[in-house]
């Protein structure tokens, strides 16, 4: 089964970087899920949480304050100014 | 007078010997903190290359006009931003950067612009302030450690004189003078356009058409969030790449501080002992001669 490959970038460190099933971002439509083979996206995000269901099991959560989200050939990137955990911490890569 | 000399090299070798010290002290202190300006730098490329790429992406697939992007002709006023150190004791590194910058605004000058000067680091601040050169901007944040925080401020002040009309003494373009990062024996000082920007690095990826994408809400709004962002990212990048060159440049001399204070050590050591030397054979050939007349006096 295909999968996705997250980055979660903030303006001066890589925050979180692996593989998932399941993307879920707070566009300023609405929040979007993102599965693999999800069209190319790029779109602008507003404060709120993003989820990631990892190919492990677990759950990522964490708290952004605004950037965008860009999907191509399942390879999301999320870039958010300022990038808060929700989660546990050892899901963190600092 | 007999040992007066010998003093004053003793407390000349004294002096060096702790300047010496400090020398190495600064020295290392910069040495260890290249490798976390470096690790820093790292830390930012990603976000870099996210953004360079979701940019390019936008530009390639919708022909969206933006005020970022597009030159202005309605003014002739232009911003540099000239980025130095907060401290000295590295070498040649401020005065090239503020050389560097004082060419710059003579060029633009010689064009007919009008230039508005922005600065950071107490080196250039001072520098302009002490020639009583106008500042429309100046941030000192510790040069050697810039946050991400600093890069939003700056580029925050400098989009909103970008975006201002030209009524309000908006800015035409932006020139931004930093000291590039080569390696640990080059760095130089170098000059970016940065406004209004020019969408061109990293587009092609090897041929490989890059895929439509969907853009949510619109184009116009995901240009309109994207840039500003790569605008502050590209300041961020300029500034780590300014605080490891500082670093480096500060390495490097006091370096050469360290080596200079040791030669002067040994020259004076060397006289001291001459003057040692001349002492001793002195105070001989007195006792001897005073010898000679007692003998003769007898």
């Amino acid at each position: 089964m295909a999968e996705l490959s997250v980055d979660l970038v903030a303006t001066d460190r890589k925050v979180w970087s692996g593989t998932a099933h399941q993307v879920s971002a707070p566009s300023v439509d609405g929040q979007v899920g993102i599965l693999a083979n999800h069209t190319p996206l790029l779109a602008v995000l507003r404060p709120g949480t993003v989820k990631v269901s990892t190919t492990h099991g677990e759950s990522v959560e964490v708290h952004v304050s605004g950037g965008f989200v860009s999907v191509d050939d399942n390879l999301v990137t999320i870039v958010a100014d300022d990038i808060a955990p929700v989660a546990p911490a050892e899901s963190r890569i600092a | 007078m007999a040992g007066g000399s010998q003093r004053v090299y003793k407390q000349r070798i004294k002096s060096t010997q702790s300047l010496k010290k400090m020398f190495r002290a600064q020295e290392l202190i910069a040495a260890s903190r290249i490798g976390k300006a470096r690790a820093r730098t790292a830390a930012a490329a990603p976000f870099a290359q996210a953004i360079t790429r979701a940019v390019s992406a936008v530009a390639t697939h919708a022909s969206v006009e933006h005020p970022l992007t597009s030159a202005r002709h309605d003014t002739d006023r232009v911003a540099i931003l000239v980025v130095s150190s907060d401290r000295g004791m590295a070498g040649s590194y401020s005065s090239a950067i503020i050389r560097e910058g004082e060419r710059l605004r003579e060029r633009l000058e010689r064009e007919g612009k009008q230039v508005e000067l922005y600065a950071t680091g107490r080196r250039a601040i001072s520098y302009y302030r002490y020639r009583g050169r106008q500042l429309a901007g100046e941030w000192s944040y510790g040069s050697e450690r810039p946050s991400a925080e600093d890069a939003e401020e700056i580029s925050e002040t400098l989009l909103g004189r970008f975006l201002a009309g030209a009524a309000d003494g908006g800015v035409a373009e932006l020139h931004v003078v930093y000291t590039q990062f080569v390696n640990m024996v080059t760095q130089r000082p170098r000059v970016a356009r940065l406004l209004p920007l020019e969408v061109v690095e990293g587009v092609s990826e090897q041929g490989e058409a890059a895929p439509l994408y969907d853009f949510e809400p619109s184009p116009e709004v995901v240009l309109d969030t994207l840039l500003p962002r790569y605008v502050r990212s590209r300041i961020y990048s300029f500034l780590l790449d300014a605080a490891a060159s500082e670093l480096a440049s500060r390495q490097r001399a006091m370096h050469t501080a360290t080596d200079n204070a040791e030669d002067l050590i040994r020259t004076y050591t060397r006289l001291a002992n001459q003057a040692r030397q001349a002492d001793i054979t002195q105070e001989i050939s007195e006792i001897v001669s005073g010898a000679d007349a007692l003998a003769a006096s007898a």
